[in-house]
């Protein structure tokens, strides 16, 4: 089986954000591997192991993606690619970012697809639907379980805490869910082993496509902290008369009661 | 400039999502006068056309067919595509809900036009629209135009007022037949886990435990505060990881990002990744044993003590209070 995921390079979730000059501040702040694109790795390994074929793992961005690649290449995916647009594109938006792995998915004949329901910096969950969109295959997101049989798919959707059971056909595209499964870490054999993997470098002009073919279709004009909260009121004395005197709080000052 | 703008309506438990209603606001502001359209899709869901008159909406395009009694990717936007070529909006909202955020990039590829989701909040500026939505999961803040073409948004639950329900307004409601072919994805099953009505992305007040609670059964005062304010239930990545509640109650930089009314948060440390995903609520209150404990920084109130005799105590003087009122 012809396996892809999508992968995007992250802050790590305990990083305090920055900003210095209208820009969020990456120096020396601690990058990982999307931790919604960690649940797709695994799958699509376990899928692998399952079924046979091929894992790729596939990213959208500068050299600085290639640890992460190397990472997910010791985990046990089998190829990665990194798309690295840093010389040809100054702006870029989730079109973008569609629109250039989809161009280079199109000629790969993927049979399974997965990605990360959201990338916990940008936050809009836009891509693996595009994609699939751009493909013209269905796609399913935020699984917590997929069990492939044959070209057959039967995957469990979160909505909102609740669950569906879908069916669908291969060529499919999924998007991971908390809960899917326990990322494994990489072991010193498998970080071994990564290093002789394929990592492979493409480039807007080898997708055959032009600058023009993906300007962003929105732009970000400003970046801001939310405002400093003031520390807030520890209540005194008795527990009961603090547990009062809150409810009173609530009701009067804060009105939210 | 004056806009023809749609929104789409959900409807949950029988009853409008408030989210959809907040987005028909989001509509008028980017309409700057234009027609807002509500469309209602689903099996059968036109009874619902006058309350969405009722908030703000100019008409109501209403699809009905049997294939669009659970939501699909594929019937829904066959029956979002039908609506856009017969209105052709200029502006399109949806709420940022599990089915907003499955749909809209779909139909936003195939109109070839971006998307801004997740926004908390829309302002003119020198006859441009900007639209705030958090980064770094409420970390920060970005502000974003749409470069030219559709302007199409998804709105965050409980950020974007509603307009007040005026039964005086009306509106013309058309239904629009449409042809819903080749689901690709097939829902079997639906299974309900969740408690009926509250969800979490939506609720005015959650009640959220840490591993503080220390067990499964530990939730259970939680769960009896949140039911007696009509809010629900949250917890924090590590009361999920001690497999004290279900993922889906998880709230952080990775699990939901919520900003209700009042979030009272017991037995939570106050880890980044979790204030990420609660720091923007209006009130916070903080119940934990560890007055040192990061939690404290960013609530208006706290209560240094164990949450299993607080929580049942407060519980019982919001009960006082409603007998009182």
């Amino acid at each position: 089986m012809n396996i892809f995921v999508l992968m995007k390079r992250t802050f790590d979730t305990e990083e305090k954000i920055v900003i210095n000059n209208g820009k969020v501040n990456e120096e020396g702040a601690e990058f990982i591997i999307n931790p919604y694109d960690e649940y797709a790795i695994e799958e699509a390994i376990q899928v692998r192991d399952k079924v046979g074929g091929e894992v790729t793992v596939v990213t959208v961005g500068n050299e600085d993606a290639e640890k992460e690649l190397r990472t997910a290449l010791a985990m046990g995916c089998d190829k990665a690619v990194l798309i690295n647009l840093e010389d040809d594109v100054e702006e870029s938006d989730q079109f973008t970012t569609a629109k250039v792995l989809a161009e280079y998915l199109k000629d790969k004949e993927p049979h399974l697809i997965l990605a990360g329901n959201v990338a916990i910096d940008g936050g809009s969950g836009q891509v693996g639907p595009r994609v699939a969109e751009l493909l013209g295959i269905p796609y399913v997101t935020t699984i917590t379980k997929l069990d492939i049989n044959g070209d057959k798919a039967t995957v469990v959707r979160d909505v909102e805490g609740d669950e569906e059971v879908i069916e669908a056909s291969l060529p499919l595209l999924v998007t991971a869910q908390q809960g899917l499964n326990e990322p494994r870490y990489p072991s010193l054999p498998g970080i071994m082993k990564a290093k002789k993997k394929p990592l492979d470098e493409v480039e807007l002009d080898d997708l055959d496509l032009d600058e023009d073919d993906v300007v962003a279709k929105t732009k970000t004009v400003e970046i801001f902290l939310p405002p400093k909260k003031e520390a807030g009121k520890i209540l005194q004395g008795e527990l009961t008369d603090q547990v009062k005197e809150l409810v009173t709080l609530l009701r009067t000052e804060a009105k939210v009661i | 400039m004056t806009r023809k703008v749609i929104s789409l309506a959900e409807i949950r438990d029988g009853s409008l999502r408030n989210v959809s209603l907040e987005a028909i606001a989001a509509a008028k502001t980017i309409a700057q006068g234009g027609e807002v359209v509500a469309v209602l899709v689903g099996e059968s869901v036109q009874s619902h056309a006058n309350e969405l008159i009722a908030h703000g909406a100019d008409r109501v395009v209403v699809v009905e067919h049997a294939q669009l009694k659970a939501y699909t990717p594929d019937g829904y936007g066959q029956a979002l595509m039908a609506v856009v070529e017969a209105e052709k909006p200029e502006g399109i909202v949806f709420g940022h809900t599990a089915l907003g955020k499955d749909l809209s990039p779909k139909l936003a590829t195939k109109l070839n036009a971006g998307l801004v989701s997740d926004v908390v909040a829309i302002e003119e500026k020198d006859g441009e629209l900007l639209f705030t939505r958090p980064i770094y999961s409420g970390k920060a803040f970005e502000k974003k135009v749409v470069n030219d073409g559709l302007i199409f948004i998804t709105v965050r639950p409980n950020n974007i007022p509603a307009l007040s329900r005026d039964d005086a307004r009306t509106g013309e409601v058309t239904t629009l037949s449409v042809d819903i072919k080749d689901l690709r994805t097939i829902v079997k099953e639906i299974v309900r886990k969740t408690a009926e009505g509250v969800d979490l992305s939506e609720a005015k007040v959650i009640v959220a435990g840490g591993r503080g609670v220390k067990s499964e059964d530990g939730f259970k005062p939680l769960q009896e505060l949140a039911d007696v304010l009509g809010g629900a239930v949250g917890a924090s990545r590590g009361a999920c990881d001690a497999g004290y509640c279900d993922y889906s109650l998880q709230i952080g930089q990775t699990g939901k990002v919520v900003t209700p009314d009042l979030y009272i948060a017991c037995g939570i440390s106050g880890a980044i990744q979790h204030l990420a995903g609660m720091s923007n609520s209006k009130v916070i209150v903080a119940i934990n044993k560890d007055p040192e404990a990061n939690i404290f920084k960013v609530a208006d109130y706290g209560i240094v003590g164990d949450l299993f005799e607080v929580v049942p105590l407060l519980t019982e003087e919001f009960k006082k209070l409603k007998v009182h009122s």
